[in-house]
């Protein structure tokens, strides 16, 4: 068996890789048995600068946002504290958000972390299985009496973000590189993530719209969630937010519901 | 059949079928704001960033990211040149701001 496949090899090797504060692993020769600390260094190095490009890749808005050297900083920490669980490097980074909402040095921008979430959903819907969006034929055929009760299978790239602050407007205006405007980052704005064909689309939930769209993607009835949506906002208007979901790709399929 | 669920079905059958007849009145993203969110060059040419590199990533004259202690934290905030956080209020005229609050 190579070294590298050898579970005991890459248990004794791997540790060292993200803490600095650990000696080389013993096992690490150079020729003629020599010590190849130098040589662990550079894989070291890899190992973290590879991880910290890939949340660079992952998060450009975050990046833009913070400029490269605090965005680095940041990240390096998370991934000294969080190892990749998966060999597939556009998997890594989920935690990242969560991790910015508690990072000290980013608690002036409260909003950064809900910019990075819309950001993680972009790429997990990039990358979601292909589906074909529900057709609107098949709302048509449905009966007056069994609409309360229809139920909705969610589209695989569905994201649903929510934020206190102007979340998705900081991050359509930091995902490329034109100038940005002054941004009032106080309006609440939710966002609705779809991947209807394969391009990612962004847009903003109008009030009330993510709790009606949750709902539905929890495989709640459209009258539950007509329901809950009205509870949580008076101003919400139910002809439109169904109509934009549709139109969106936000399900795949319905089902009459349990009468 | 409760009133409530009466109204509900009536409701909603009124608004189905506005929905089906307008189909367009959700609040997308400017056509700007969209090609831009869209376009994402990053993602499309992430293969670039994030395949193996044999040698020194960080290049030439950069600490080496793996292998050092260097307290950044403690000097973090020092770092928001070339970033667009200070474009970006919040109420009171308080600017986003990368300081130590």
């Amino acid at each position: 068996m190579p070294p590298e496949q050898n579970p005991s090899f890459a248990a004794a090797f791997a540790p060292a890789l993200l803490d600095p504060t650990r000696t080389v692993p013993a096992i690490v020769t150079g020729p003629n048995g020599k010590a190849a600390g130098r040589r662990y260094a550079v894989y070291r190095n890899n190992v973290t600068v590879s991880l910290i490009d890939a949340l660079a890749a992952i998060y450009p808005a975050v990046l833009r946002i913070t400029g490269p050297d605090f965005f680095r900083a940041m990240a390096r920490f998370h991934v000294r504290r969080t190892p990749p669980a998966s060999p597939l490097l556009f998997d890594y980074g989920h935690g990242f958000p969560d991790f910015i909402a508690q990072y000290e040095h980013a608690q002036a921008v409260p909003w950064l972390a809900d910019v990075a979430r819309i950001e993680r959903a972009w790429l997990d819907a990039y990358h979601a299985r292909d589906a074909a969006p529900l057709s609107p034929a098949r709302l048509s055929a449905i009966v007056p009496e069994r609409l309360a009760d229809i139920v909705f299978t969610p589209h695989p790239a569905l994201g649903i973000v929510r934020s206190p602050f102007s979340a998705v407007t900081i991050f359509a205006a930091n995902r490329d590189d034109a100038p940005v405007e002054r941004i009032d980052a106080s309006t609440p704005e939710d966002a609705l993530i779809t991947r209807p064909e394969f391009d990612v689309t962004v847009r903003r939930l109008p009030p009330g719209g993510a709790v009606f769209a949750a709902c539905l993607a929890s495989g709640r009835s459209l009258g539950e969630a007509a329901a809950s949506a009205l509870e949580a906002s008076p101003e919400f208007d139910i002809a439109s937010n169904i109509a934009g979901l549709i139109e969106a790709g936000a399900f795949t399929s319905l089902a009459p519901g349990d009468a | 059949m409760s009133a409530k669920l009466a109204v509900t079905t009536l409701v909603l059958a009124g608004a189905m079928s506005t929905a089906l007849a307008t189909l367009a009145t959700a609040a997308p993203l400017t056509k700007a704001e969209a090609d831009a969110a869209v376009a994402a060059k990053k993602e499309k040419c992430f293969g670039v960033a994030l395949k193996g590199q044999n040698d020194c990533a960080a290049g030439p004259g950069t600490t080496c990211q793996g292998t050092s202690t260097a307290d950044f934290q403690g000097n973090a905030w020092k770092f928001v040149q070339g970033g667009t956080c200070t474009s970006i209020e919040l109420p009171g005229g308080k600017k986003g701001s990368l300081k130590p609050v």
